[in-house]
């Protein structure tokens, strides 16, 4: 490869708002429920039914409009999206193409060379999703579920900002951070509740003409964005390499097999008819209510971040990770209120609780466990009522069951021995069962004193304060701190 | 007086006062629609005898104890066959929904049976509500009770017939773009197409869902006052539907039309107006002139680009509302078919009938990419415009007066090969629908072969009450007719 290639990027997200009910019916969003349970005549599209807009799907696409800094269309429309598919009940989708409610805005990422850069959003509008068909692999029938038909979905379309795999990834780590904390969904890659489709071109570098663009689907980890995108980049610079065109065309995503193949070409691409929605009345959104929802606004990241260096003076580092999830700064705040040690609470989520979910396999956001629970087990280590290891050990019990420290430290008999004359007494039993590491103490091998210590905290049976241990022991051996 | 030449008011009070009961009501109509029925063909669905009367003794019982009072108790009504009914076949006149029965009623109807209503079926229109003469219908097409060589108009001609024919004591209709004051015009009965929104739409199989009103069809007036009465609430259930400042429309039944300002579009009486139909409306308006009013001609030329709006945004909107009909969830689904777009094309071809077909190709036409704004976006700014030359000719005058047809009814047969014809006897209503306007069609005589001809008056957007008024004092004037099978 003598030439130079840069990829032109492009997302559109779909993201399922966390609302109770769906878009344009009473019924409840909740995932799982056995097939069609959750359906009515409007989501199942019954002839005579009609669709009533929920407001709350408007105030989140407000929100999340609010919060990348686009334009909120005051006054905005639906519009009908025809196309026959039994997943959608009506045969047309109820969506935004002509007045989307947010327009026109962007988000600020931090780009791997370690610059900023911003990427454009050209808009969010709202829609419902569809149902799921179920094909039965021994009937020669497929059922169509409209449980998940009418659950509301924001789309977010950016403009072509993206050079590589990594903004893409940035971009799409900031929009989920964004609206994790607005609480408007929880935006899993893998269960669905987010969404990207990836339109990319390739082009040589310093051109100005966009390359021709594919849009690949079906991306459910941020993993498989990124091999999809690495692929799709070298698929088409070998077509174009090769002299070949590349062919505007919708692919779809094989993660297993890591590749791609078309779905359909732009000369079959369907005509979706659109036309204003003529059973919903357009939204007016007041000055007031765009003022009520923006004060809703919660604290962002970023400003997040500086308070707690300048509230918390805790490092960069800690709350790098600590806002990377609402859930654990929410812990966070609530920990250091009820007992202080800032860095300490800062400890325990970014080593054990994030140890714990990782080795869980599970997302920060899952979390269970209550911050007055964790903060009276750093007021139990503060204390010396257990040593490190029985924290940890608690520690483990809080984040599976949230239970109450004290009262499970007194249960199970894991409270610290304190009582100097008994440690003296087990360490002196230790020094006279092991001669050889004495020995190799007083020859000025100091570390077999860790030996020692361990030896002794066995024979506590775990129950003693280390630090103390070793303290005595250097007292005896006659060797400073 | 037999008890079926009864107005639904009438019969009310008899059936109040404990002079007729409901069961006995609905009998009479029962045995009406066996006399008649073979010949008129009104009703896609007659709900079983026993259903009727045990419906009409429960309405009975809740009279009785003083649960229901309103002025319609115990009145047997008949219901266009696009409007949801619980547990009873709804079938649009169309084969596609020939054996849907939803699980819901529409609100309209549910207005009616909360004030005791009588259901005896479901009465038949042009598929769809697509037609202007109930021969569209899956079913057969509805004779003219007043000559069964004619058609009854449409598409509610089912509901008009029905009326005219005494089958029922009243009906509803609906009505998207002349649909209740055409066939009602050409019934001789009385029909009011109320301003968009006052009638809930929930539960009505739309056609052109920006268009679509359903309204009643009475023996008069007074009826239709009543009947709307009942029927229009502000329904959370259709994001279109407007909450009034108040539902009274009886309390316009005032004979006196003194002071009122009429405007006579001059446009709506040149060429292609019948020579009977212009005479009767002129002579009509000249009683109006008489009784108080003052009448002016005034210019409405717009109007002629309301037929190609019209038929570009409805079919527009029908290409899109009739897609959910295609034999997975409910309704007709082919025999045999191979695959699942198969399936779909052969259940849509076999289950639609001709002009239901050609409305959703030319819907889906004009909504193609590249069309769009050269058709549907241009129809849109008409409506626009109409509406704007309505609002303007409503500072001058309280409401305007038109032929609700430009002809009386035609033949059977006449109509169905010249669809553009049929579409262009819709001049007189069809803006009205455009531009939002209620409008009512009452009769003011006949022609020289004895067929009904029909005035409408159009009033300004929640002005019903101005027009019911003056409809109801032309019609203490009018010298009542009986069609051969009443």
């Amino acid at each position: 490869m003598s030439k130079e290639y840069e990829m032109v990027i492009g997302l559109e997200v779909h993201v399922e708002l966390a609302t109770k009910t769906k878009i344009f019916c009473g019924c409840s969003t909740e995932f799982g429920g056995a097939p069609n349970s959750h359906t009515c005549p409007v989501c199942t599209g019954m002839p005579g039914s009609l669709p009533v807009l929920n407001k709350q799907v408007v105030e989140y696409a407000m929100a999340v409009g609010l919060a990348t800094n686009c334009t909120i269309n005051q006054n905005c429309k639906f519009d009908r999206k025809n196309y026959f598919y039994p997943d959608n009940p009506q045969n047309y989708q109820i969506s935004q193409l002509y007045y989307p409610i947010c327009i026109n805005g962007g988000v600020e990422i931090d780009t791997p060379e370690g610059g900023k850069k911003t990427i454009g959003i050209h808009e969010i509008h709202m829609e419902e999703d569809a149902g799921k068909l179920v094909h039965d692999e021994w009937g020669e029938s497929s059922l169509v579920d409209f449980n998940r038909s009418g659950v509301p979905l924001i789309e977010i379309v950016s403009e072509p900002d993206m050079r590589s795999a990594e903004e893409v990834i940035a971009y799409l780590e900031k929009l989920r951070l964004i609206i994790q904390y607005l609480g408007a969904s929880d935006c899993k890659l893998n269960e669905g509740s987010m969404r990207a489709d990836v339109n990319l071109s390739v082009r040589e570098k310093g051109a100005k003409e966009f390359g021709t663009r594919t849009e690949t689907k079906n991306l459910n980890s941020f993993k498989a964005i990124q091999r999809a995108i690495e692929n799709e980049r070298e698929r088409q610079i070998e077509l174009i390499e090769a002299g070949e065109k590349v062919v505007q065309e919708t692919r779809r995503w094989d993660d297993n097999k890591e590749y791609s193949y078309p779905m359909r070409s732009k000369e079959d691409a369907q005509d979706y008819r659109y036309f204003p929605e003529p059973d919903l009345v357009p939204i007016v959104i007041s000055d007031e209510w765009m003022a009520e929802v923006k004060a809703r606004q919660p604290e962002f990241r970023e400003e997040k971040a500086i308070r707690y260096a300048e509230e918390y003076k805790i490092p960069e580092y800690d709350i790098d990770i600590i806002t990377s999830s609402k859930k654990l700064a929410d812990i966070f705040e609530e920990t250091v209120a009820i007992c202080g040690n800032p860095k300490k609470v800062s400890n325990w989520l970014m080593v054990e609780t994030m140890y714990l979910l990782k080795e869980k396999g599970i997302d920060a956001d899952r979390i269970t466990f209550s911050p007055k629970n964790l903060a009276n087990l750093i007021q139990l280590v503060n204390s010396k009522a257990i040593n490190g290891n029985v924290a940890k050990e608690v520690f483990a019990k809080i984040f599976d069951e949230d239970i109450e420290p004290e009262a499970y430290v007194r249960e199970n008999g894991l409270t610290s021995v304190n009582d100097e004359g008994e440690l003296r007494k087990a360490v002196e039993k230790i020094i006279e069962a092991n001669p050889k590491s004495v020995e190799d103490i007083k020859a000025g091998k100091v570390k077999a004193m860790g030996f020692l210590v361990g030896q002794t905290m066995k024979e506590m049976k775990g129950k003693a304060d280390p630090g103390s241990v070793n303290a005595i022991l250097r007292e005896i051996f006659g060797i400073s701190e | 007086m037999s008890l079926m030449k009864m107005t639904a008011l009438e019969l009310g009070r008899k059936i109040k006062s404990k002079e007729v009961s409901a069961a006995e009501a609905a009998k009479a109509a029962i045995a009406q629609i066996n006399a008649v029925e073979k010949d008129i063909n009104s009703y896609v669905t007659v709900l079983d005898e026993d259903v009727i009367l045990k419906r009409a003794e429960q309405v009975q019982k809740a009279i009785d104890d003083g649960g229901i009072s309103g002025p319609l108790a115990g009145v047997p009504v008949a219901i266009k066959d696009n409007m949801c009914t619980e547990g009873i076949l709804t079938t649009c006149s169309s084969k596609i929904l020939g054996n849907f029965k939803p699980t819901y009623s529409s609100e309209a109807v549910i207005n009616l049976e909360r004030a005791g209503a009588v259901i005896l079926g479901k009465t038949n229109m042009d598929e769809f509500a697509m037609g202007s003469t109930t021969e569209t219908s899956f079913y057969g097409p509805t004779k003219n009770p007043w000559n069964t060589g004619h058609v009854p108009g449409g598409s509610s001609g089912g509901s008009c017939a029905a009326v005219a024919a005494n089958e029922c004591f009243y009906a509803l209709g609906s009505d998207t773009g002349g649909s209740i004051r055409q066939p009602s015009s050409f019934c001789g009965v009385t029909g009011i197409k109320p301003t968009y929104g006052t009638v809930s739409r929930y539960g009505l199989i739309a056609y052109g869902s920006s268009l679509d009103q359903i309204g009643p069809v009475a023996k008069d007036v007074s009826d239709c006052a009543a009947i709307l009465e009942t029927i229009a609430s502000y329904d959370k259930k259709d994001s279109t539907s407007v909450k009034r400042d108040n539902y009274d429309f009886t309390g316009a039944l005032i004979d006196d039309v003194k002071g009122m300002k009429i405007g006579i579009p001059k446009d709506y009486f040149g060429a292609g107006l019948d020579a009977d139909v212009k005479n009767a409306v002129l002579k009509a308006v000249d009683v109006l002139k008489e009784k108080g009013a003052a009448v002016e001609e005034f210019d409405l030329s717009l109007v002629e680009y309301a037929i190609p709006a019209y038929y570009i945004i409805a079919s527009a909107e029908a290409s899109s509302n009739l897609a959910r009909f295609e034999g997975v969830k409910y309704g007709y689904r082919t025999d045999d078919y191979e695959s699942l777009h198969n399936m779909m094309k052969k259940t849509r071809s076999e289950g639609f009938g001709a002009e239901v077909k050609r409305r959703i190709m030319l819907g889906s036409f004009v909504l193609s990419s590249g069309y769009y704004d050269a058709y549907y976006i241009k129809a849109l700014r008409t409506k626009a415009l109409i509406k704007r030359a309505f609002e303007k000719a409503f500072e001058s005058y309280d409401m305007i007066i038109a032929p609700a047809a430009p002809t009386t009814a035609p033949k059977l047969g006449d109509s169905l090969n010249d669809p553009i014809k049929m579409y262009l006897g819709d001049i007189y209503t069809i803006s009205v629908n455009l531009a939002g306007l209620p409008g009512i069609s009452v009769p003011c005589g006949l022609d020289r072969n004895g067929l009904p001809i029909g005035i409408q008056f159009i009033g300004n957007c929640f002005e019903e009450k101005k027009i019911i008024q003056a409809a109801y004092a032309y019609e203490q004037t009018r010298e009542y007719a009986e069609c051969g099978l009443c």
